[in-house]
């Protein structure tokens, strides 16, 4: 009786269900792109040396990178970058969101997408922008405020910790502006009209229970701004390397152009640095969540109380033009401006004279210019379109199959989100250098770090949409006879798509502003747009980089209107 | 007591001219009494409530709360929503979700204008739970709550002070059918143990009918009618109260003869009715007669000595447990009647249709 059953062959095989093998790939996707650069990185920042391939395993990187003289400076003036700017921006980001949400100030409603405009300034422009008009030497504000008032020495000296700041607050401004508009939006306003009909008081109403309820909300986003402060490199490398004020992203990047390369300083400093962004990040989904409980839900659709600032809202107009004029507009206005000049002075009717096309002739024959045009654009499509459909499939495994271990997929989806640009570019050359995958020097290699780099965010717009779809939906198409194919081309993707294109136009606009990553990666023939300005700026070709730049911002704008014409109506999606 | 004179909000809306959502509406609540804002959405009923809140400033007319001016709109007073002698309960509950029962039922306490010590706190917050039997929960996160638990805890909050005016914004919308039926119950004995000036807001007409002294049937901005649910639902003055309290047959004829009192005589597609008619109709007049569907009689055979009789057939009978839902087809109308679970009817059998004259309303037709 026992050999018969033994015997009966094919009963325990290896012959994987294809319902399985789907999940199964997607894990090794996300395995080799999320979890293997890491590895990588952990153990290159153990060995002594990584180019000649023997292992000799060591604590010094380690030393060198946390017990030098450095160390302490380091990690101050990391601090101080990242929480000033995370406060400023916060601020602003707040008192934008609670004058265009929760007040009467005139014109609010028409303020709500310019706040959002520096989004397609990238960092590297934002940097480049804020230096013409702040530099003690030749910045545009220095120089008219000295006239205007009369002044010896110039006032801003975008050379400093605190310029750091404000060059990185503002771009991130747009971030903490969505985020806090969502947390107005969601708190439901009887809370407050409650505790009036209770007896409080405006001001106590706002301290006793607005406040309160927002604090979670609060923190959370102060903490992403501080993680997203401590991992951006445009305002340390154009602003921070000239200043001689180092944070670590720096740290990194210096040690990868030390002569040789100090590999394994630079992992162990990415090792720290990925370290300070998880528990960032962990502590952010802790927050979020606690937050949620906050929430109440109903069905209504909310009436936000809005508050009636009686003669103060001509203050809060006040406050939004000039955040619109000096913070969002005179970026762009700097470097159009400065795109015409030979070189770089301030405006006069003297300069006026010397405006020409000059700088743009020059770019037409200029081969590096096109080169990086031409990987930027395909990279940005490429990471895009990738990113979106293996992050619909993931998302399509983790909420629809109801496999079991389905969570893990969705956790090494969210890996990524907890590693810094530069941490991604230190340890893909720690993996390509180690693997005989002959890309690295390609922009394939570049690919691979952003498409990794955005599956969080692609999972976000994937996941939302995917989760609206009630399974009934496709269920009642199936009844009504369609197949699989017919379920899938007829209602999920039409439902999925919308979220979808948002994905991809945000995606598509990282991709092509990205530089943190791309600052170690892009070499030589795979240099992209964003590292063609940065070392054409470290040359001194300024106002041949603010022709570059507009000519970035407008394909950029091209691209994502031709996308978002053939692909229909899509919400702006936070 | 409750006094609003002619009272008119208009939203402004920026772009458009503004959408006037409470139209120049005049009613008075007695004390001690519940009072019904009854009405479809959009029509108007919410606002009145937000306005008399204090949550929003009304555009004209006046509101008087217990003999004190709240609003005017003739010299501008103002009176801000938290000096308002009102408890309000909300539709989402709003319930904060950062305190416990205890604090949430505390707060009113601390904040206001006439403070307690702690043990008057204390007391007070203890006697307003016991009211609403949640008094063993005073330390739960509010959260923690089931929705008919956090709708009572609303309630407490709102009581907890001794408002002179209490206003209810569709508090049982949220609770399911039955929990909705219970709370209905104890909504009203504690209203009337509390003997508290209430105005309450619903599109529900068995909650309004159930539970009110008086009913307003709002729409579009203004009263369409007035007065006990009784009246309301038994001789509705106009064609819009008729169809959105209960259900209602409608009848389309003209008048052909207005007899002593109230009554005339209808000609329809079916027949000559007998009905009450609302005062001011003439002979010719277009009317819909009115009727409910558990006011018409069904006969096997034509009964003598009765007035008000139509032929027809039986269409559809359901069994519906309380009463069997018969429709039955006329030459042109079908009607809807509620019929005993005794009769025995089939689809086509002949019947005579009995329609007592007094309970058919005979009222102007609306475009």
């Amino acid at each position: 009786m026992a050999t018969a059953t033994v015997a009966r062959p094919g009963r325990v095989s290896f012959s994987l269900d294809p319902a399985l093998l789907i999940p199964l790939v997607g894990a090794g996707v996300l395995v080799y792109l999320a979890v293997l650069p890491l590895l990588m990185l952990l153990v290159g920042s153990f060995q002594a040396e990584v180019a000649p391939r023997e292992f000799i395993y060591t604590l010094k990187n380690y030393q060198a990178a946390y017990a030098s003289e450095y160390t302490y400076s380091t990690f101050m003036n990391s601090l101080i970058f990242a929480s000033g700017a995370a406060i400023l921006s916060f601020s602003l980001g707040t008192v934008l969101a609670w004058l265009t949400e929760r007040t009467n100030t005139p014109l609010r409603r028409i303020f709500v997408p310019l706040a959002v405009v520096p989004l397609i300034l990238p960092g590297v422009l934002e940097s480049i922008a804020w230096i013409f008009l702040l530099s003690p030497k030749f910045g545009y504000v220095n120089v008219w405020l000295m006239n205007l008032l009369g002044l010896e020495s110039p006032p801003f000296n975008v050379f400093s910790l605190p310029g750091m700041i404000w060059v990185h607050a503002v771009g991130q401004v747009p971030l903490a502006f969505l985020l806090m508009v969502a947390a107005f939006k969601s708190m439901d306003p009887s809370l407050e009209e409650s505790a009036m009909m209770s007896g409080a008081n405006t001001l106590q109403t706002f301290r006793r229970v607005t406040l309160k309820l927002l604090l979670p909300t609060a923190g959370s986003v102060l903490l992403i701004l501080f993680v997203r402060t401590l991992e951006s490199f445009e305002a340390p490398a154009l602003i921070g390397i000239p200043a001689r004020i180092y944070v670590y992203t720096s740290e990194i990047y210096l040690a990868f152009n030390d002569y040789p390369p100090d590999y394994g300083r630079g992992g162990a400093l990415a090792v720290g640095l990925l370290l300070l962004s998880a528990v960032g990040v962990w502590l952010y989904t802790r927050a979020t969540k606690e937050g949620k409980k906050f929430q109440t839900v109903t069905g209504e659709a909310f009436r936000p109380r809005q508050f009636e600032l009686g003669a103060l809202r001509w203050v809060g107009f006040g406050f939004l033009t000039s955040y619109f004029l000096f913070v969002v507009l005179l970026p762009f206005l700097v470097l159009f401006w400065a795109s015409f000049l030979p070189f770089f002075a301030t405006p006069s009717w003297d300069a006026v004279s010397k405006l020409s096309l000059d700088n743009y002739r020059y770019l037409h024959g200029f081969r590096p210019f096109w080169d990086a045009m031409q990987n930027s654009i395909i990279l940005a499509t490429l990471t895009a379109t990738v990113a979106m459909m293996l992050t619909s499939l993931v998302a399509w495994i983790v909420y629809k199959s109801r496999l079991p271990g389905a969570w893990i997929l969705d956790f090494l989806a969210f890996v990524p989100i907890t590693i810094p640009g530069i941490v991604m570019g230190m340890s893909l050359i720690l993996l390509y250098v180690a693997f005989p995958i002959p890309i690295y020097g390609t922009i394939w290699v570049l690919l691979i770090a952003y498409v990794t780099r955005y599956i969080p965010y692609g999972m976000r717009s994937a996941s939302g949409s995917i989760m609206q779809i009630h399974s009934e939906l496709e269920e009642a198409a199936s009844a009504s006879g369609a197949s699989w194919w017919e379920t899938f081309k007829r209602v999920t993707l039409p439902l999925l798509r919308p979220g979808l294109v948002a994905g991809w136009i945000y995606i598509f606009i990282v991709s092509f502003r990205e530089f943190s990553t791309s600052v170690l990666l892009a070499t030589g023939d795979s240099r992209v747009l964003s590292i063609l300005l940065f070392n054409m700026f470290e040359q001194g070709q300024v106002t041949v980089v603010a022709a570059i730049g507009i000519l970035m911002i407008a394909t950029l704008l091209t691209i994502v209107a031709i996308f978002y014409k053939f692909t229909g109506r899509v919400g702006i999606q936070s | 007591m409750i006094e609003i004179k002619s009272l008119t909000k208009i939203y402004e809306d920026g772009e458009s001219a503004g959408v006037t959502a409470v139209n120049d509406i005049s009613f008075t609540v007695e004390e001690g009494r519940f009072y019904t804002l009854l009405g479809p959405s959009g029509c108007g009923k919410t606002t009145t409530l937000r306005c008399i809140a204090g949550l929003e400033k009304a555009n004209g007319g006046e509101i008087i709360v217990n003999g004190k001016k709240v609003f005017s709109a003739k010299d501008g007073t103002f009176v801000p929503a938290y000096r308002r002698p009102i408890g309000m309960v909300f539709q989402s509950y709003a319930i904060w979700p950062h305190m416990t029962v205890f604090e949430n039922v505390a707060f009113p306490l601390r904040v206001g204008k006439e403070r307690f010590n702690s043990a008057d706190v204390k007391k007070k917050v203890g006697t307003a739970l016991a009211q609403v039997e949640l008094d063993s929960y005073q330390d739960r996160m509010a959260t923690q709550l089931s929705g008919g638990q956090q709708q009572r805890l609303a309630l407490a909050r709102a009581l907890v002070r001794e408002p002179q005016v209490l206003l209810l914004d569709e508090p049982l919308s949220n609770l399911d059918a039955k929990l909705r039926e219970r709370m209905r119950f104890e909504l009203r004995e504690l209203q009337r143990r509390l003997r508290i000036t209430t105005l309450y807001v619903t599109h529900d007409q068995i909650e309004a009918l159930s539970m009110s002294n008086v009913i307003a049937v709002m729409n579009s901005g203004v009263i369409i009618q007035e007065g006990p649910p009784r009246e309301i639902y038994l001789q509705p003055k106009s064609q819009f109260v008729a169809n959105f309290i209960g259900s209602t047959n409608q009848l389309t004829g003209q008048i052909t003869k207005i007899e002593s009192g109230d009554t005339a005589q209808v000609r329809t597609d079916d027949g000559e009715i007998a009905c009450s008619a609302l005062e001011g109709l003439k002979v010719g007049s277009k009317v819909v007669v009115v009727v409910r569907p558990e006011s018409v009689n069904l006969h096997h055979q034509k009964p003598a000595n009765h007035a008000n009789l139509l032929e027809g057939k039986i269409g559809a009978a359901m069994f519906l447990g309380e009463y069997v839902d018969c429709t039955v087809e006329l030459g042109k109308n079908i009607l809807q009647t509620h019929q005993r679970y005794t009769l025995q009817v089939r689809r086509g059998d002949p019947v005579w249709v009995e329609l007592p004259a007094a309970e058919c309303m005979a009222l102007p037709v609306e475009q």
